[in-house]
């Protein structure tokens, strides 16, 4: 079974449609979302209705912090996202806040765990974003494999029998075995608001019969979506990030 | 817990055969598998009672890439298994011996070696492309199949481009078989291609000598290859001829730069010796002396390893191009806008390597007469001219080499050039369209619709102005 993981979608319509019209041609047989619709993209509304439809076909998605501060508190935010989800939260109405609010934190099958952010502390939010966080990880949590977003940039952690941790930068389109004799951390770069220099948005492909994982870019109009976040007035700063992809 | 492996178990609906060997790191068994004819193996790993993590991490490194080989120079991966009870893999079985069967026989006679490391070259080559480095080529993991072929096995210390590189995660200390293990690879840079090409040298070394050029060195001794060069080759076998002394001896370069660039580029000197371009390399006849040794002792002591992380860059930047060159008379601006066009392929890959060919069209079935008026062969003229040509290009003459092809159809014999020197792209020129053309069917049309590489079609100015009127 194929099974397309996206994360860090953020209001991204553009994004989010480039990236669902590349796994239907993939011919996935599921999605996993790990969180984060809404938040710093001028289209949450749409994202959110786009993701209850999905769900309501057989998909699974998971709550993330910016999906939590909509009915919550956005207090531990920086100033850009506090502002942006301050908007968005007169973009959605009660029913899309519902449908946020009832996200669950964690989907577990088998051996696989998906979460937003970590699997050990799946609320506190804390970013898995290098070897000693991995390790804190890896020590905590039994899954042979797990997906996580949170963090906007792709990356790959392992660990051997011997506990040894390994960094590994994915390259796109390329099935990476996740062998037996490991386990694994996959973080899936972001949607919505890609942060490494690369502009195409990000999602991966899990082939559960193969155990392979591919990570994947997907161009998509970034022009219309920074002028759409232009126009909705929130920070010139979220534009840019789309155009420039950091 | 573990199985006792014993002939008639059945694992995953492969039987056991035979327990064919074991070697440092791994245990193999011949299997069958019901309806399958392939002979097979099934490999694994060796964890017995060991603290040593280093046989698991082989045997994973190879449980990644092999999967993602194809071709006839690597064995056919078939399936793994999983970790509890027992990790294996099974893959084809290579009938016959390793090239270790003829180490009793060494040294060999120069041209059997010459052939076979041709065959070796192109298999690293194949699997270069790949984005694959060896990382282990000795005698033992180099398999020929019943075709001729040579299969390239076992690639636990082996380095995929896109793939995590488990042992450098793993071990801070460098890996490969000491005698074989290139300058770099003792740093550990194990991202470099031409790694492959110094272990061939070793081979090709031990085979025309009977001797390894650095010995079996343990310990600290490994790095002594970073400032010692080898006894020249012809000085242990007087029979080895200058040109495969220097073959040999550019294989043999500490720094990686000064090697072949790229395996294609050794296949392609083992194929064709008379286009060898002799240095000083060939004549050597003793190693370099002690102040000269000296002086890279210290420059060794400094050495880092080379930041090389891209194979497929690497391989990208010294393509073999073929020049298909047209030298009849009324061609003159159409060979000039083709080293044109060469000359802009050079300047962006700085390390190609150009094959200038020439076809000399003969008749199917007449007797031809390959002289002019004068008695003169028409292929040495053919030769001259195509130097003539080729020396406006101004590349280094080692990487630039001339061939005058004798063929009824010029695009079949291009074509199988292509194929067999493992060109990456062709340039040829080709006359503007025309009704007889058309028909007909041009060269060029025929090597596009043919070739296994990238083809470049030259017109000339002329002709484009012709065309736009």
């Amino acid at each position: 079974m194929l099974i397309a993981i996206l994360t860090d979608i953020h209001g991204n319509r553009e994004a989010l449609s480039a990236c669902l019209a590349h796994a239907r041609l993939l011919k996935v047989d599921r999605f996993v979302f790990l969180g984060d619709y809404v938040g710093y993209g001028a289209d949450p509304a749409w994202v959110v209705d786009t993701i209850r439809t999905l769900v309501d076909q057989g998909a699974i998605a998971l709550l993330g912090n910016h999906d939590a501060a909509i009915d919550g508190s956005d207090e531990d935010m920086n100033s850009t996202a506090r502002e942006a989800i301050r908007w968005t939260r007169g973009q959605l109405g009660p029913e899309q806040c519902r449908f946020l609010a009832d996200l669950p934190l964690i989907h577990e099958e088998g051996n696989v765990l998906y979460v937003h952010a970590n699997g050990y502390a799946p609320r506190n939010w804390d970013y898995m974003d290098g070897p000693m966080e991995a390790i804190r990880h890896f020590s905590r949590v039994e899954a042979h494999v797990t997906f996580c977003g949170h963090v906007h940039v792709p990356m790959l952690y392992h660990m051997s029998t011997t506990a040894k941790v390994g960094t590994f930068s994915p390259v796109a389109n390329n099935d990476i075995p996740l062998l037996p004799t490991r386990t694994w951390l996959a973080v899936i770069g972001a949607v919505g608001q890609p942060r490494d220099g690369v502009a195409a948005a990000n999602y991966a492909v899990f082939d559960t019969a193969r155990q392979t994982l591919r990570y994947l870019r997907v161009p998509y109009d970034t022009a219309t979506a920074a002028q759409k976040v232009r126009e909705a007035g929130l920070p010139e700063k979220l534009a840019l990030r789309l155009e420039q992809g950091r | 817990m573990r199985w006792r492996l014993e002939p008639g178990m059945v694992i995953d609906g492969f039987t056991l055969q035979e327990h064919v060997s074991t070697g440092g790191m791994a245990l193999l068994w011949t299997v069958t598998r019901e309806d399958d004819p392939t002979p097979l193996v099934m490999k694994f790993p060796l964890l017995l009672d060991s603290d040593d993590p280093l046989p698991i991490v082989c045997f994973e490194t190879e449980q990644m890439i092999m999967p993602r080989l194809t071709g006839p120079h690597v064995p056919r991966f078939v399936t793994a298994g999983p970790l509890d009870p027992m990790p294996y893999i099974v893959m084809e079985r290579i009938p016959g011996e390793s090239l270790k069967s003829r180490l009793d026989e060494v040294p060999l006679p120069w041209e059997e070696v010459v052939t076979m490391g041709a065959k070796v070259a192109h298999a690293l080559h194949d699997l270069h492309l790949q984005k694959v480095i060896h990382l282990d080529i000795k005698p033992s993991n180099v398999m020929i199949r019943e075709t001729g072929e040579v299969v390239l096995i076992d690639y636990g210390f082996a380095r995929h481009e896109q793939l995590p590189d488990l042992l450098a995660e793993e071990f801070r200390e460098p890996f490969g078989t000491t005698p074989y293990m290139a300058p770099e690879q003792v740093l550990q840079d194990r991202a470099d291609p031409r790694s492959d090409l110094f272990a061939l040298g070793v081979m090709l070394y031990f085979f025309v000598t009977g001797e390894r050029p650095f010995g079996t060195p343990r310990g600290g001794q490994i790095r002594k290859r970073l400032w010692r060069d080898p006894v020249p080759p012809r000085a242990l076998a007087p029979g080895c001829p200058p040109w495969l002394q220097e073959i040999i001896l550019r294989c043999l370069e500490v720094d990686p730069q000064d090697r072949y660039a790229t395996a294609a580029q050794l296949a392609l000197d083992l194929d064709n010796p008379d286009q060898v371009k002799l240095t000083e390399r060939a004549e050597r006849l003793a190693r370099d002396s002690g102040m000269k040794t000296f002086r890279r002792w210290l420059k060794a002591r400094k050495a880092q390893p080379l930041e090389m992380p891209n194979i497929t860059g690497h391989l990208s930047r010294a393509p073999i191009v073929l020049a298909a060159v047209d030298l009849s008379p009324g061609s003159e601006d159409l060979a000039e806008s083709l080293r044109l066009m060469v000359q802009r392929v050079l300047s962006l890959e700085t390390e190609a390597r150009i094959a200038c060919v020439n076809i000399l069209k003969t008749s199917r079935i007449a007797v031809d007469i390959l002289e002019d008026a004068e008695g003169n062969s028409l292929h040495v003229q053919r030769l001259v001219q195509l130097k003539h040509w080729g020396a406006s290009l101004g590349v280094p003459t080692e990487r630039i080499s001339y061939s005058v092809l004798e063929a009824p159809d010029p695009a079949a014999a291009l074509v199988d050039y292509a194929r067999h020197n493992n060109v990456d792209h062709i340039v040829i020129g080709a006359r503007a369209s025309s009704a007889l053309r058309r028909y007909l069917g041009s060269v060029s049309s025929q090597v596009v619709a043919e070739a296994p590489c990238s083809v470049t079609v030259v017109r000339t100015p002329k002709d484009r102005r012709a065309e736009n009127g």
